[in-house]
């Protein structure tokens, strides 16, 4: 693989790898000087289209931090706000001599375009796209920092491995993702990744939030979040973030009321009680507190929400440090 | 013009006879069907053809072809749509009303129509707006269409649905007068918000928003119910889903009066096609899954589905090089339509030639009204409307050499079954040895 545009393409090996790898990193940041010299003359360009401050800077740290240079490309107030096509930007990308891209979208699938139109390099030697979150697709980074973080706490104590359970799966892992799952690339991203991880998953939403077709994903589903905490007993739960625009009043609104939604689906303080003493609480931020989370919930020990975003520095550094500096002599190389 | 000598050529894939076009006194029309070799060659210029292993058909009809002119002749024009057209073996086309001005007014439908008179490919049926600038609230002048030069008899907001019933049932009712027909584009809009390709299983997971059937069905449903209820005809375009052949399948069993198309690629190509993120598959309605093929197959096949209509929507290629979500919907269809046919339903035993030249050429005529010059037997003294095609060659298409304006078709590097070898419009050949002739050649 050439590419990180989808948790779909990961086989089981790739995924360990990458999360290996990133324990990896992870050591290193905890050093005084946290920069390697992995990527020294290496171009990595964060080709946002849609707004994502968090994601953007995540990915900016990751490359500084293996010394490559970062190249931050907004669409808001660019050429693409004047009318460029995808196409013409990628070609400019291609000119500038981009090593990778990280690419934001609004579109589903843009991503995947840029990796196989031809726009950016040519087939036998593309530059490599890393998909950075698209439309309601993908989110791949996000699946595997939430992947480490979960195997850093869950397989370590469970299994009694290395410390951060390195070279080990999520095999018998029961992981609850609970809200919009009809709009989450995250959601999508997580239920591919910990299928393949070896996971449980099942996703928790009323009927308005689950995609037609969602009886064919690997994975269980719910309406009722009491039902899945007290006799799912889940090791990881992970709440959605539910957008505002989701909840405007009348017909098109997926549920009645943001009340309505909390005392459903909101993880509070009486279904924290409910959950195993080992079980985590993640969230892929930003956070509504009093919607989706309780700022008790949120803030308990058992949050791994800050963490998720410090590991998903060491994600991105292992994703860019496989796909630039890996071996990329052998055929087909990959993460 | 010369006459054309045809030899031994099928009429809808029957015996071979010889078939004589043109000659003195018989201008324009079918002058002789002989056995094979009995034809004897007219006085004057004759064109000798062998026609061995050609199927004759009447000319074809297409009731939903999107021209673009006026104003968007960078995706196609009328010269460009109709030259395509005619290479596809069609005669006769039905232009869309979703141009730019919309024809909505008598003046538009007969720039329109004079356009297709002046390029001489094919006769241009232009359709009229069923309401002002396709904008839903309140009806064309249909009648002042209706009584234009360009004689219009199909009405139709395509590309957009007359969602309000009530308007819905003024037009249905209106179009009486003169006969009319409103061709509805099945989509009922707040059900299909932002979607960008079937809703289903592969929508689900690819992460695009999904289209759903009931949002063609159930305006399908409502309308075949209005057209009873005022006793006019109802004509359901581009249906795709099986639910939507089933109401058909009921309502025609109940005796309404309606009557619809299904198009080439629904025929053909499924929603599965989507995962590639490929916008030349992208289109409205767009491609369902495999067991909506099938069904909208069988109701061509048992005659629930009264023809094939290409919904030919040429768009240039900045509008498809882009991001499937930016992306316009639509694809090429002129110049593939007969093939498609060919192998989903010939070449699959479903239907016999003289099945596709109902489906292709006479039931389009009759619905658009124009089966007085349109969609005739192959019979002496009939208008010489006719398209030659060889069942046994194979070609690779090609968006790029054909000869539509636009690039866009989903069937690109795919070979297909047939090629038309020859189209002639009262005579005149259009297409000749697979290649379109000039009118002044």
């Amino acid at each position: 693989m050439r590419h990180l545009l989808s948790t779909d393409e990961l086989s089981l090996e790739e995924a360990i790898l990458v999360l290996d790898t990133a324990a990896q990193m992870a050591a290193t940041q905890s050093r005084e000087i946290k920069k390697l010299p992995t990527l020294r003359g290496r171009t990595v360009v964060n080709l946002f289209f849609e707004d994502s401050t968090r994601t953007r800077i995540s990915f900016e740290t990751a490359a500084k931090r293996l010394s490559a240079d970062v190249i931050n490309f907004s669409a808001k107030g660019s050429s693409v706000s004047k009318g460029e096509s995808l196409k013409d930007t990628a070609l400019t990308l291609h000119a500038m001599g981009a090593d990778a891209v990280v690419v934001r979208h609004w579109a589903s699938g843009a991503p995947h375009q840029l990796a196989h139109s031809g726009w950016l390099g040519s087939a036998d030697n593309p530059v490599a796209v890393l998909n950075a979150g698209d439309g309601t697709h993908q989110h791949p980074t996000q699946a595997l920092l939430d992947a480490f973080t979960i195997r850093r706490h869950l397989v370590g104590r469970v299994g009694g491995a290395g410390g951060d359970g390195v070279g080990r799966d999520l095999a018998g892992l029961k992981v609850a993702v609970v809200g919009d799952v009809l709009h989450s690339r995250v959601a999508r991203s997580n239920v591919r990744l910990l299928r393949t991880l070896g996971a449980q998953v099942t996703l928790v939403a009323p009927p308005t939030l689950l995609p037609v077709g969602v009886e064919t994903w690997p994975c269980t589903t719910s309406y009722d979040l009491d039902e899945t905490l007290a006799h799912g007993q889940p090791d990881a739960v992970m709440m959605l973030r539910v957008q505002r625009e989701r909840m405007s009043g009348g017909a098109g609104a997926f549920f009645p009321s943001p009340l309505e939604y909390s005392r459903r689906y909101g993880l509070d303080h009486r279904r924290l009680a409910m959950l195993p003493a080992h079980t985590v609480v993640m969230h892929p931020g930003p956070m509504n507190r009093g919607l989706e989370i309780s700022a008790e919930a949120a803030d308990s020990p058992r949050s791994v929400i800050v963490e998720q975003v410090a590991n998903g520095v060491a994600v991105r550094m292992a994703a860019l440090y496989l796909l630039l500096a890996g071996d990329s002599s052998a055929e087909g190389s990959s993460i | 013009m010369p006459a054309y000598l045809l030899r031994s050529v099928r009429p809808l894939g029957g015996d071979p006879v010889d078939v004589v076009l043109g000659g003195p006194g018989a201008e324009g029309t079918i002058a002789q069907i002989t056995p094979p070799g009995a034809a004897v060659a007219p006085d004057g210029d004759v064109v000798e053809v062998d026609g061995a292993g050609l199927v004759a058909l009447p000319g074809l009809v297409d009731l939903h072809t999107h021209l673009r002119e006026p104003g968007r002749e960078d995706a196609e024009t009328v010269r460009s749509g109709t030259r395509a057209a005619a290479a596809g073996g069609f005669t006769a086309v039905h232009a869309m009303a979703n141009t730019s001005p919309v024809a909505d007014t008598a003046g538009v439908v007969e720039q329109v129509w004079r356009l297709g008179e002046e390029a001489g490919w094919v006769d241009v049926f232009p359709v009229g707006a069923v309401t002002v600038g396709l904008d839903g609230e309140r009806l064309a002048e249909l009648g002042a269409m209706a009584d234009s030069k360009a004689r219009v008899r199909v009405f139709s907001d395509d590309g957009k649905c007359v969602h309000d019933p009530v308007l819905m049932r003024r037009a249905l009712e209106y179009v009486k007068a003169f006969d009319g027909v409103i061709a509805q584009h099945a989509q009922e809009p707040r059900l299909t918000e932002g979607s960008q390709m079937h809703e289903g299983v592969v929508s689900a997971e690819i992460g695009l928003a999904g289209w759903p059937a009931v949002a063609e069905e159930a305006i399908i449903a409502r309308d075949v119910l209005l057209a009873e209820h005022v006793g006019s005809r109802l004509h359901v375009c581009h249906l795709s889903t099986r639910g939507s052949v089933e109401i058909v399948r009921w309502a025609k069993a109940r005796g309404i009066a309606v009557t619809a198309e299904a198009t080439p690629h629904h025929l053909l190509l499924t929603d599965d096609l989507a995962r590639g993120y490929d916008p030349r598959f992208k289109v409205n309605p767009p491609l369902r899954t495999a067991d909506d093929v099938e069904a909208v197959r069988e109701g061509l096949a048992d005659g629930t589905i009264d023809i094939v209509a290409t919904d030919h929507a040429p768009h240039p290629r900045e509008d498809k090089d882009c991001e499937w979500a930016a992306a316009a919907f639509g694809m090429t269809g002129l110049e593939t339509a007969l093939s498609v046919v060919q192998e989903t339903m010939v070449d699959t035993g479903r239907l016999t030639w003289a099945d596709v030249a109902r489906v292709l050429s006479g039931a389009p005529a009759r619905i658009g009204r124009v089966a007085d010059r349109h969609g005739r037997p192959i019979a002496v003294g009939e208008p010489a409307n006719l398209v030659l095609v060889d069942p046994a060659a194979r070609r690779v298409v090609d968006g790029a050499t054909q000869e539509t304006a636009s690039a866009n078709t989903p069937l690109q590097g795919r070979e297909i079954p047939g090629r038309v070898v020859a189209t002639f419009l009262r005579g005149r050949a259009t297409v000749f040895d697979g290649a379109p002739v000039e009118a002044d050649a």
